[in-house]
């Protein structure tokens, strides 16, 4: 019964890694660019909801808001901040050269981006972890005597709907059929009409938005944010999307879960210090062993855009 | 010298070394974010000979350099059939991987970490930090420099003209992987004591900003990357409170809390990543520049320079 609890509890980890993971392979299949700014974003929707909830809008422009309001605004934060990091990172960048190095250049912008947003709030608020006010009663119901709490179910049922509707527009919309077609070949796209300055924005938008939901439901479950809290997740969901496949919605998806799942299992048997060693034990051995992952395709990140 | 020095100087030898080590790989076009990883096994390879067997100095140091440097070649050769994002992932998971059994392993002191009793003073770092300058720039002006350089430019031109490219890759990795471990291993006897929580992802991403920063091209670029930046929030120190202090009068607000002053350094390399990625992402020195700054040249700096790309 307590290994089906922690089945549970790893199903319920797995659908936050699930999410950032969804944002992680979204940037890499469409763009080619490892964005390690999503931890961040992750961290600032729960950083700036948290603020929101404490002490309400900037230069007391208001009252502390109510939590459900004070995480929309965490969220929208995060997209804003994303929209930012495109035009730093994507929109001036382009490669001169072609040497092996200069495909790097918007992960490594990138990762001044996470020094500066991570840094920032950290310098706004301190580098201590704060409560948050979530729903305030003790949501609990038991089925077949595992304890699950309520806001927990929530957010898994809002992460599936979230990941069917993203598969659903990548295939099926015009928006998605562009973003395949710029994955597939930027310059044959641009030719074919396609203007890639306006739509790239659109992966950045969701990537904010994929990750600032991912930060306010961690929020709410776990009730506690720290300037910190990406850097886990982040790279617990960068595992997962490696062990699913790079590039594949579906690939990330069961990636999440399976990282979820080993972490709750190793908690189980081995202790919460051995998890750091089989989490990236499992992404090392898949790299070495099958570098495309359980659904990866083959081409994602060599191309160059 | 003051202890204040002697801690600036040390750090700075350290850091320069570890730089040089993942400027090694990134030279070969290889992005090494799994620094911190080569690093903690020269630190608790020294450790531990230190603390457990009583070997002198000079072994422990050179083991810390060759566990790393084993390692890093046995690592190379699966690691560097990946490329682009998949090698900074993979990398990056070594390290993780390294952290996560250091930290279950009771014999390196797990969590708490490890003492180490030979302590070396800011020379020994320094002197170190001297020879492997002196030793990278001489690599890079040796043949296997050019090969470096022609493996980082054009793979596949590289290996028409009948350069072994996986070879180079490798040996620049395990020789870079030494290096790292043996700026461990120096960091291990110059601070007494070694806990994995100090070498963590941000140190990896921190000196591979170094590197890139102060430009992978030349054996320049990591020692002038790893200086500008180990010494800035030194040069800050002062200016920035002050500076904060005014801001904040001018717009009538009251500092909320009392920031770390540390985090304004990482957000200055944050914004000269950003900036150098825009308008310089081959790094701030660069062959270009080096063959400008050439005496004979600079005289001749009236005229166009033909030399430039």
């Amino acid at each position: 019964m307590l290994l089906l609890q922690q089945i549970a509890n790893g199903l319920m980890l797995g659908s936050v890694y699930v999410t950032v993971a969804v944002a992680f392979t979204l940037t890499i299949s469409i763009l080619n660019f490892l964005n390690f700014t999503i931890p961040t974003l992750f961290m600032l929707a729960g950083m700036v909801g948290w603020s929101l909830a404490a002490w309400g809008l900037p230069f007391g422009l208001s009252g502390p808001l109510p939590w459900p309001l004070a995480l929309a605004g965490g969220i929208v934060a995060a997209v804003i901040a994303s929209l930012i990091v495109e035009r730093f990172t994507f929109r001036y960048l382009k490669t001169r050269y072609g040497d092996s190095t200069e495909h790097a250049i918007p992960l490594v912008s990138s990762l001044g981006f996470l020094l500066i947003l991570e840094n920032l709030v950290r310098i706004e608020h301190g580098s201590d972890a704060q409560r948050f006010p979530g729903p305030s009663a003790d949501l609990t119901f038991t089925l077949a005597g595992i304890h699950l709490r309520v806001p927990q179910v929530i957010s898994l049922a809002v992460v599936g709907v979230l990941v069917l509707g993203l598969v659903w527009m990548m295939r099926s919309s015009r928006i998605g059929r562009m973003l395949r077609a710029i994955a597939e070949n930027p310059d044959a796209a641009g030719i074919l009409g396609i203007e890639t300055r306006r739509v790239v924005p659109v992966v950045f938008m969701l990537t904010g938005m994929l990750c600032g939901l991912a930060g306010a439901l961690f929020a709410v479950n776990y009730g506690e944010v720290s300037p910190q809290m990406g850097e886990d997740i982040g790279a617990k969901a960068i595992a997962g999307m490696v062990v699913g496949g790079l590039g594949s919605l579906w690939g990330a998806v069961a990636g999440g879960v399976i990282i979820g799942l080993i972490e709750m299992m190793t908690i189980h048997w081995a202790g919460a210090d051995t998890v750091q060693a089989t989490v990236w034990g499992a992404l090392l051995i898949t790299l070495l062993l099958r570098p495309q992952g359980l659904f990866g395709h083959h081409a994602i990140g060599k191309g160059k855009l | 010298m003051s202890g204040y020095w002697i801690g600036l100087i040390t750090i700075l030898s350290i850091n320069v070394i570890f730089a040089y080590g993942i400027f090694l790989a990134v030279a070969t076009g290889q992005l090494n974010l799994g620094g911190a990883g080569f690093q903690a096994l020269g630190a608790y390879a020294a450790a531990y000979l230190a603390m457990e067997m009583d070997q002198p100095l000079a072994v422990t140091i050179a083991a810390g350099m060759i566990v790393a440097g084993i390692i890093g070649f046995a690592i190379a050769f699966p690691i560097l059939r990946l490329k682009g994002v998949y090698l900074v992932l993979g990398t990056f998971a070594f390290a993780e991987v390294v952290a996560g059994l250091i930290l279950n392993s009771d014999a390196l002191g797990g969590a708490t970490g490890l003492p180490v009793p030979t302590f070396i003073d800011w020379e020994v770092p320094a002197i170190a930090a001297v020879i492997v300058a002196l030793g990278v720039f001489w690599l890079m002006a040796t043949r296997f420099g050019l090969v470096v350089r022609s493996v980082h430019d054009d793979e596949v031109v590289a290996d028409l003209m009948g350069v072994n490219v996986r070879m180079v890759r490798v040996t620049a990795f395990a020789l870079g992987a030494a290096l790292a471990g043996l700026s461990g291993a120096l960091y291990a006897h110059a601070f007494s004591f070694v806990e994995i929580q100090v070498f963590n992802a941000s140190l990896s991403i921190y000196v591979l900003l170094y590197v890139l920063l102060g430009g992978a091209q030349t054996a320049w670029g990591p020692l002038f990357g790893a200086a500008f930046f180990t010494l800035l929030p030194e040069a800050l120190r002062d200016t920035l409170p002050a500076l904060k202090e005014g801001v904040f009068g001018a717009l009538g607000l009251e500092g909320a809390s009392n920031p770390p002053d540390e985090s304004w350094r990482f957000v200055i390399l944050g914004v000269a990543t950003v900036l150098m990625m825009i308008f310089r992402p081959e790094g701030l020195i660069t062959r270009t520049l080096i063959e400008r700054l050439r005496p004979g040249n600079l005289a001749r700096a009236g005229r166009p320079a033909e030399a430039a790309e």
